[in-house]
């Protein structure tokens, strides 16, 4: 159900963060907003408490190395997620207008 | 309390034992998010008066200290200590995990050993004061005396944010302290709190803003945002230096390039780096012995001191410099943020042995000694990732077993040139027997993953903490700390395992005089066990060097010397000979593996029952290996004697 497409660290042309559905597609420095958690209950409120909440702006940045797991800006902290948690995140399509910065609220 | 729907809160509101007020100590607990200085707090506030142990039954650690009230305001009358309770970091009281459960345990009064608490100190970090002031929901609606502590206020400064202290207080209906727990500003105002609250001079106010649904995340999130705007908080900048440095550690290339330098920097000091200062403890405890020797007329109890204690004793202490070195290394990684880094760089490669980045170092550290290791696998917060850790450490080859390896590969390997000159083959076997702990470890890791710890279904989710400055008096405590948890042990289980063992091997008494060790208590257990212990390839004098083991792997070598009448040392000629002529390749190559596999050490043990609150896991583990460790040496000796080889 989710493409397992392999992120570039920015260095390829630019895609348009409007075509990366969920987080992990998300190229690194690219602002996207997340829509919802398509994970068990417990799991998306361990993720929630951690500021992956609906609405949220979240920040690809720095990975290991292969591109996984990978840092994201989220809510004025850094968190690194696995490519399989973070391919259950799923962003807003309808973004196109917002600011590409991390936002803290 | 309208908006509190059967959550923790309600739960909470129970009196508390009616003990007279004074005969009770006064108990505060520390609360807070991960990352929010909150061990650094407890720390200042409790300096050395403090000990570290488990909550009952669970894996949780538990920390409790005192500190000593000074202020002005306290008379003689008053002048007592406040026991400080040290909870786990926690992001809400939603009881998911362990910890929250302990918290939550706790903060009802209801966790064995633990009075409930009389106030409360919420730890949060006001360089990210959104996020963690949803923390204080849940605490605030338990309605106990409540100091709001916003830590980090240097970086908050440093990196240009602001908030409105007094303004937040009237919000929430309870004291805000700005402070810095890693510098110690504002502390008296933590100080001054506690003496406030324990003379039972502070008042209550109730909060002027209304607490929300706690089960609702997004809904507590919104509070928290419009809690921090009444206060007219300002988040600070990004800090600038963390993502400098994280541009060199997280580098694709540079980043696996530092990374294996400091690992390979932890292996060497741990091993080579530690060696003299071993040494030297060594000949210390053995000039001591001796010294204390020659005081004492000679005797069963110059004996049972200076053989059994000094030597069974000693050939444990000494690895004090190597634990202390190994978690001065942690202590300077984690403190720095830079253990973060690692985890997240190991992460991948230990995915695929069911493991995770985090217990990287913890196995890293098992080369030296399974006991450090384990101890570390704390800054594993996963449960089920920790345990695995924890049963899989005891396989990497510790130092422990090299004396015997040594011993063993110097009696029956012919040091014939393997890979030219520099790496013959007796380089290959001890290689190779490296190389049989690991393959163990990783498929014990895989094997637990995929059958009993394997229902995890908790995400793999790191925290990045800005990279800051280690402190020596974090660092000192950590030291102190931990050396005291091995020597304790040293003195206890250690020290009670070799009494019993120096009393099997010196009665009965015959003629006034100790036995020969084949007719001591020691030797018959040796005969009873030889039947089992026959496949293998070994006889009774090994099945003594076995049992003694058991205290401690390389044991077995001082009691072989004493058992063959030869000096007891790994470099021993003597031994040698005489081991090569009583012993079949097929059961010396048996003995071998069975060190690599079985675990014989009552350190590890006692480290495990701690580490897991209970009797069960070091139970299974120690039987597991035992029997992989029969198993496997039962295949050996049969192989090499069936001849295959020869």
């Amino acid at each position: 159900m989710v493409l397992q497409m392999s992120v570039n660290n920015g260095h390829g042309p630019a895609p348009n963060y409007a075509t990366a559905r969920t987080l992990a597609q998300l190229p690194e420095g690219e602002a996207g907003v997340l829509d919802r958690l398509e994970l068990p209950d417990d799991i998306a409120r361990r993720l929630m408490e951690l500021g992956f909440l609906p609405g949220h702006i979240i920040v690809p940045a720095r990975s290991a190395p292969g591109g996984n797991p990978r840092v994201y800006r989220v809510d004025g902290s850094e968190v690194a997620l696995r490519r399989e948690t973070a391919s259950r995140l799923i962003l807003r399509l309808s973004n196109r207008s917002k600011p590409a910065e991390a936002s803290l609220l | 309390m309208s908006d509190c729907h059967g959550c923790a809160g309600c739960a909470v509101a129970e009196p508390p034992p009616s003990l007279p007020k004074s005969a009770r100590p006064y108990v505060v607990a520390i609360i807070g998010p991960p990352n929010s200085g909150k061990s650094t707090l407890f720390n200042r506030l409790t300096g050395l008066r403090q000990k570290v142990a488990n909550f009952p039954g669970v894996t949780v650690e538990q920390r409790v200290g005192k500190a000593r009230m000074h202020g002005k305001g306290m008379t003689q009358h008053h002048h007592r200590d406040v026991v400080l309770v040290d909870l786990p970091g926690v992001y809400s009281l939603n009881p998911r995990s362990e910890d929250e459960q302990v918290t939550r345990d706790v903060l009802a009064g209801t966790m064995p050993g633990i009075p409930k608490p009389d106030a409360l100190l919420l730890i949060l970090d006001c360089t990210n004061l959104g996020r963690h002031l949803v923390l204080a929901a849940p605490i605030l609606s338990l309605k106990l005396p409540t100091l709001v502590i916003l830590n980090m206020a240097d970086d908050l400064k440093s990196r240009g944010g602001h908030v409105n202290t007094a303004e937040l207080a009237s919000e929430l209906g309870s004291p805000v302290a700005l402070i810095s727990a890693s510098k110690g500003q504002g502390i008296e105002k933590v100080f001054q709190f506690m003496e406030g609250t324990s003379a039972g001079t502070a008042a209550l106010a109730p909060p002027r803003v209304e607490l929300p649904v706690l089960q609702d995340i997004p809904r507590c999130r919104q509070w928290a945002h419009e809690v921090g705007t009444g206060a007219a908080y300002h988040a600070p900048a990004p800090p600038i230096w963390t993502r400098r440095l994280d541009a060199v550690f997280l580098h694709p290339i540079a980043g696996p390039l530092i990374f294996l330098v400091v690992v390979a920097g932890v292996f060497q000091t741990i091993f080579a780096g530690a060696k003299p200062l071993m040494d030297g403890l060594q000949a210390l405890i053995e000039h001591g012995s001796q010294w204390l020797g020659n005081l004492l007329p000679a005797g069963v109890f110059r004996s049972l001191l200076v053989d059994g204690i000094g030597h069974g004793v000693g050939s444990v202490v000494v690895f004090l410099p190597q634990i202390l070195l190994l978690f001065l290394f942690i202590g300077i990684l984690e403190d720095s943020g830079y253990l973060a880094r690692a985890a997240l760089i190991a992460d991948r490669t230990m995915a695929k042995f069911g493991l995770q980045g985090k217990s990287f170092i913890p196995l890293i550290s098992a080369y030296a000694c399974a006991v450090p290791a384990i101890m570390a696998t704390r800054t594993i917060e996963n449960k089920r990732d920790r345990l695995a850790t924890i049963l899989i450490a005891p396989f990497m080859t510790c130092s422990a077993r090299l004396p015997v390896y040594t011993l063993i590969i110097a009696a029956f390997i012919a040091d014939r040139p393997l890979l030219g000159h520099f790496f013959g083959m007796q380089a290959g076997a001890l290689l190779g027997l490296y190389v049989l702990g690991f393959v163990a470890a990783i498929a014990t890791a895989r094997l637990l993953k995929s059958s009993i710890l394997k229902s995890e279904r908790a995400p793999f989710v790191l925290e990045m903490p800005p990279y800051r400055w280690p402190t020596l008096r974090s660092l000192g405590l950590r030291l102190v700390d931990r050396s005291k948890v091995f020597l304790r042990r040293a003195g206890t289980v250690i020290l009670a395992v070799i009494i019993v063992l120096w009393v099997l091997e010196n009665l009965p008494v015959k003629n006034g005089q100790p036995p020969e060790i084949a007719d001591s208590f020691a030797g018959m257990i040796g005969h009873a066990v030889e039947p089992v212990i026959k496949p293998l390839g070994f006889n009774w004098k090994i099945g003594i060097g076995l049992v003694s083991s058991i205290a401690a792997r390389e044991v077995i070598v001082g009691t072989l010397g004493t058992i063959y009448g030869k000096e007891g040392t790994s470099e021993s000629v003597g031994l040698r000979q005489a081991l090569r002529s009583d012993l079949s390749p097929g059961g010396a190559v048996a003995l071998l593996v069975f060190f690599a596999f079985a675990m014989q050490c009552m350190s590890t043990l006692a480290v495990v029952r701690r580490e897991t609150g209970g009797w069960k896991w070091p139970a299974a583990q120690f039987a597991y290996m035992t029997l992989l460790a029969y198993l496997c040496a039962l295949i050996t000796n049969q192989v090499v004697r069936s001849g295959i080889f020869s």
